[in-house]
């Protein structure tokens, strides 16, 4: 039998994808459809004082017209948030509509429904709203100065929660012995997610059976349900169906409940009929949940020998207009506790303020706190190693948590399963060649080129857990998975996953896990997610979960499924249950050849003439799976680059990126998830941001302003791994979908601030655009 | 992305369309490529009565040269200017910079005409035509005219086109031993268009000396313009490579250039000088030979 975990199977989703055979939100096509368009805020901050629907409602085609007012005055509850991060934490109402108040720009303000899309958008521009424009504050950082903008009245300095972790008294003790203090102001930009897909939903009520179908293009279709139901709208979970069919990208974005998912699902119960609405790119910009948006201040004390005694870090985090649903864990949980890093030094205190302004609301994106943490350590250890004249590969080998420490408690609240930073700094030293380059960075200088080399020794933390642990940090979820396994009469398999696909590759991945586990090929294995009709119930994928947390709850199925199988094969072998083994494939009578696969286990267990006493027919499990920690995946990665000093422009010269996410199931999927992040972990770095101007309007807003990188702006990426894996999942593996973005922005960082430091150059604020480069090189 | 409503006309030919243009008046759009207009129209930001598609007019869709004359017919797409062999060995530059244009799926549908009538103040045709000293013929009820690149490009998203005419073919030199020209862009990350975009043409005389000189800018300004202080200090002189830094040092005043969230007009000037200098080291190295 063919050894599937571990080889790179090429993608059997990928067939529907590239022949444009996919089924998206977008795609469904139901009978008598109406069609959505919502009539958005074009300030951030007013007064609603009238909304006038005449004329629209006099549009041809027109069905419905509504706003806030009409959801609040039919019962709609406002959007919860999900994760209470202090006792004290401020969570102003969401409303689904604005009913009195704007306060970002692109704030829902009423809604459109029509029979055709284009008559919901031409009348959508008939609805006249008469606002009172109010004053806006878009930077946290101004916000809570005296005499800001308020944007809820229930906080009036602007201040959602005020969380610490650590210990502040040792910390600042260590710090006022330090000999050396290396400080950073940091700002971390606000980044768009820009899935592929815009956001979609359809609401599709049937009146006679009282039953409601949500289409939606999430992340987590249960979670949404879970929300949906028991908090916004208060019917019933077993009168709802939650579907994300194909979905494509997210990023994160597509985690969270939005408004859109309340608005046609209520409307199609008030209509009886389907209400579709799609989200327009300028929509997606305007209101998909933002990333990042932090400015911090951190500051390392180090001893005279490099050894580092303590971290101090203080983050103001934007957190936008209103809460959404994870907005408050990733400026602190997922942030905070990240920010030991690779290191042990002994006393790390930081301090997180959430703060509101008249912006989109902000939430978890790609890597969600621990790019940021990420940002904080490494780009201090660059400049200590700097100021203290160390090579900084050198200062981080000195400070790392040793290979045999493991598992290691930080002061921050994690434990650390396991680790071995030192081997992976020595491969991509090595891939890299790092003293070559820095022998070249030496002569280029001589010749006024400007070559830099940027160190990123990250750790990452994902499949959040135990579920214990979740609730006690105010995550208003558990946070296990579930998984089924039908094996069918003639032995083929379908698995149902709470993990949800958006593009990670679950079909494949999952099925070859399956396909080693019960001795079928992976073609003989369907994989079933994003239906709440049909899963047991899951919690989604988000936070490089799915094959730890969701894999994991495969695997017990599959183990359970192996157990009752072997009792059917010993009953039909004649021998003993302690005598079967399960082996290449087949459950084998051990020492013999007598043996029986999958298949012809399965139909004895559905035609059980010949069949063990007391035993339930059928072979299907369930299995929910809580694991017992976090797991750590880390690497190290290097990059370096060159800068053209006329203009500025950066140009990657090389990118090494050594990952250990532990066991790999699918070499290619994991190739490919770290290319992806390296794009956009890059992208931040020298290209996207998010720009506001003064008055909350977003300059950003299409693709011909906000930068995604492309192809051509990126360099051939030397893709190489360790192996450490996990040791308490039944799988033994980490996660792999945020490394590269966790890793790369700092690491780029890094190498552009090396290339310039023998200017007198310590920082340079990301996006590190030729303007910013060019006039850091020539103190403009 | 759904525009507002019109009427789409398909037009076979010039005499076709220029009627329908003066039939249909001011609310008529002429639809060639469709990359400026049609996204345009889908933000609503421009709401024709009349779409025009002159996409199909096969006359206007052709290369030939014609002495020391390179024709392009209006309809040529980027992609065929970039991979063109007549364009290639008549004109190298505007090969290059064709490639440079936006993207594949942009370079496959923009056509020439197209981007000289939208004007667009960061498009990388208009710096070629002006510094090519190119010919823009615009044909209308009354028949064809030939414009010079200097007075067609008035301001930004305004040209010398009259109501009623349409571009139908531009015409540039066939460069010939002693001429070289070259196109520097600095691309704007996301868009592609030209944060600026330098055009510099140069012919020698038999001594090395510079017998003319033609700078032309994209993207700084609020419309493309010639680089004179440029043109002017380099005529007459050996173009080594002092001479030419010399020459481009103070290529444009920030007051004269765009600022936006891309680059501040400080940032344009200074890229200005730089791409100016290296297009005409370049454009020097080509007239060489």
């Amino acid at each position: 039998m063919a050894n599937y975990i571990g080889s790179s199977l090429k993608r059997k989703e990928d067939r529907r994808f590239i022949t444009g055979k996919g089924t998206y939100t977008d795609d469904i096509v139901l009978p008598n459809m109406t069609y959505a368009y919502i009539v958005r805020s074009p300030h951030a901050h007013a007064r609603i004082k009238a909304i006038h629907a005449d004329k629209a409602l006099a549009h041809p085609g027109v069905v419905a017209v509504f706003t806030g007012k009409d959801l609040q005055d039919d019962g709609v509850n406002p959007l919860p948030t999900g994760w209470q991060i202090t006792d004290s934490m401020i969570e102003p109402p969401h409303p689904v509509v604005a009913v009195d108040r704007v306060r970002y720009v692109g704030n829902p303000v009423a809604v459109v429904i029509a029979n055709s899309r284009a008559a919901a958008k031409d009348a959508a521009e008939l609805v006249e709203v008469d606002y009172e424009i109010l004053p806006a504050v878009v930077d946290a950082t101004r916000a809570i100065e005296k005499g800001a903008p308020t944007v809820h009245d229930e906080a009036p300095d602007n201040i959602s929660f005020t969380w610490e972790l650590g210990d502040k008294a040792a910390t600042d003790d260590a710090l006022s012995k330090a000999a050396h203090i290396t400080r950073l102001e940091i700002v971390n930009q606000r980044l768009i997610p820009n899935a592929m897909e815009p956001r979609s939903a359809i609401g599709d009520y049937h009146p006679a059976r009282d039953e409601l179908t949500l289409y939606t293009s999430s992340q987590n279709p249960h979670l949404i349900r879970l929300l949906m139901c028991a908090f916004v709208l208060g019917i019933p979970e077993h009168k709802v169906r939650v579907v994300s069919p194909d979905v494509g990208g997210g990023f994160g974005s597509k985690i969270f409940h939005y408004p859109e998912e309340v608005i046609v699902s209520w409307a199609s119960r008030k209509l009886g009929r389907p209400v579709k609405w799609t989200a327009e790119r300028s929509e997606s910009f305007l209101t998909d949940a933002h990333g990042r948006d932090h400015y911090t201040v951190a500051e390392m004390g180090i001893d005279k020998d490099g050894t580092i005694l303590a971290l101090r870090v203080n983050t103001i985090a934007n957190l936008g207009a209103y809460l959404s649903t994870f907005a408050g864990g990733i400026p602190t949980w997922l942030y905070g506790t990240l920010l030991a890093g690779q290191y042990k030094y002994p006393h790390i205190y930081v301090q997180t303020k959430g703060v509101f302004t008249h912006t989109t609301p902000v939430d978890a994106y790609r890597g969600a706190g621990r790019p940021e943490a990420t940002f904080v350590v490494e780009r201090l250890m660059d400049t200590a190693a700097r100021e203290l004249g160390m090579d900084p590969a050198e200062l981080r080998r000195k400070n790392f948590i040793p290979a045999d420490a493991f598992p290691y408690e930080t002061p921050v609240v994690l434990t650390y399963d396991s680790g071995n930073y030192e081997a992976s700094l020595e491969k991509a030293m090595q891939i890299i060649d790092y003293q070559k380059w820095r022998d070249e960075q030496a002569k280029a200088r001589n010749q006024g080129r400007l070559i830099g080399i940027g160190l990123s020794c990250y750790i990452e933390a994902c499949g959040i857990a135990p579920s214990k642990v979740a609730g006690a940090i105010g995550v208003r979820a558990g946070l296990y998975e579930g998984a089924s396994i039908r094996v069918h009469p003639t032995g083929q398999v379908t698995v149902y996953t709470g993990s949800h696909s958006h593009g990670q590759g679950h079909e494949t991945t999952f099925a070859q896990i399956v396909a080693d586990g019960l001795g079928v090929s992976p073609e003989n294995v369907e994989v079933v997610h994003g239906d709440t009709a049909q899963i047991p119930f899951g919690m989604g994928t988000y936070g490089s979960r799915s094959l730890a947390v969701g894999g994991s709850a495969i695997w017990r199925a599959v183990e359970k499924i192996r157990e009752k199988a072997k009792k059917i094969a010993a009953h039909k072998l004649e021998a003993s249950e302690d005598d079967i083994v399960f082996e290449d494939g087949k459950w084998v009578v051990k020492g013999t050849d007598r043996a029986l696969t999958l298949g012809e286990i399965a139909l004895t267990a559905y035609v059980p003439h010949d069949y063990p006493e007391g035993l339930e027919p059928g072979l299907e499990e369930n299995s929910f799976y809580d694991p017992a920690n976090f797991t750590f995946p880390f690497g190290t990665h290097i990059a370096v680059v060159e800068i053209d000093p006329d203009t500025g422009k950066v140009q990657i010269l090389r990118y090494v990126a050594v990952d250990d996410v532990g066991n790999v199931i699918n070499p290619m999927i994991v190739d490919g998830q770290v290319h992806g992040g390296l794009a956009q972990g890059i992208g931040q770095a020298l290209w996207e941001g998010a720009v506001y101007d003064e008055n909350g309007q977003l300059l950003t807003g299409s693709m011909m302003d906000y930068a995604i990188p492309k192809a051509d702006d990126l360099p051939h990426f030397e893709v190489d791994r360790t192996v450490t894996p996990c040791p308490h999942n039944p799988l033994g593996v980490k996660g792999a979908g945020e490394t590269g973005t966790i890793a790369s922005t700092v690491c780029i960082v890094n190498a552009v601030v090396d290339a310039v430091s023998h200017l007198g150059i310590k920082d340079i604020p990301m996006p590190l655009t030729p303007e910013r480069v060019w006039r850091a090189i020539h103190g403009k | 992305m759904i525009p507002n409503n019109f009427e789409y006309i398909r037009a076979n030919s010039v005499q076709e369309a220029l009627q329908l243009l003066s039939q249909k008046g001011d609310g008529a759009r002429l639809l060639a490529g469709g990359h400026s207009l049609i996204p345009a129209m889908k933000l609503r930001l421009n709401a024709p009565e009349t779409v025009i598609d002159i996409s199909g007019i096969q006359d206007l869709a052709s290369i030939h040269r014609d002495g020391g004359r390179l024709h392009i017919g209006a309809l040529v797409t980027h992609r065929t200017v970039e991979t063109s062999d007549e364009v290639k060995s008549s004109c190298p530059v505007l090969s290059e910079a064709a490639a440079l244009i936006g993207d594949p799926l942009v370079r496959n549908r923009g056509t020439i005409g197209g981007s000289l009538a939208h004007c667009d103040p960061a498009a990388d045709y208009p710096a070629l035509t002006l510094c090519l000293d190119a010919e823009i013929e615009a044909t209308g009820p009354s028949g064809s005219r030939t414009i010079a690149a200097d007075d067609f490009f008035v301001g930004m998203f305004e040209t010398a086109l009259q109501p009623g005419e349409m571009i139908t073919r531009v015409t540039f030199p066939v460069l010939t031993r002693g001429t070289g020209a070259a196109y520097e862009k600095f691309s704007h990350p996301a868009s592609r268009f030209a944060v600026v975009g330098v055009a510099a043409m140069v012919t020698l005389d038999g001594s090395g000396n510079c017998s003319s000189v033609r700078v032309a800018i994209t993207g700084a300004g609020p419309s493309v313009f010639r680089a004179t202080k440029v043109e002017q200090a380099l005529t007459g002189k050996a173009p080594d490579e002092q001479a030419i830094s010399d020459a481009t040092q103070d290529v444009a005043d920030p007051a004269d250039l765009m600022s936006d969230i891309s680059a501040s007009a400080e940032y344009r000037a200074h890229l200005c000088s730089v791409l100016s200098r290296r297009a005409l080291q370049r454009a020097v190295q080509a007239a060489r030979g």
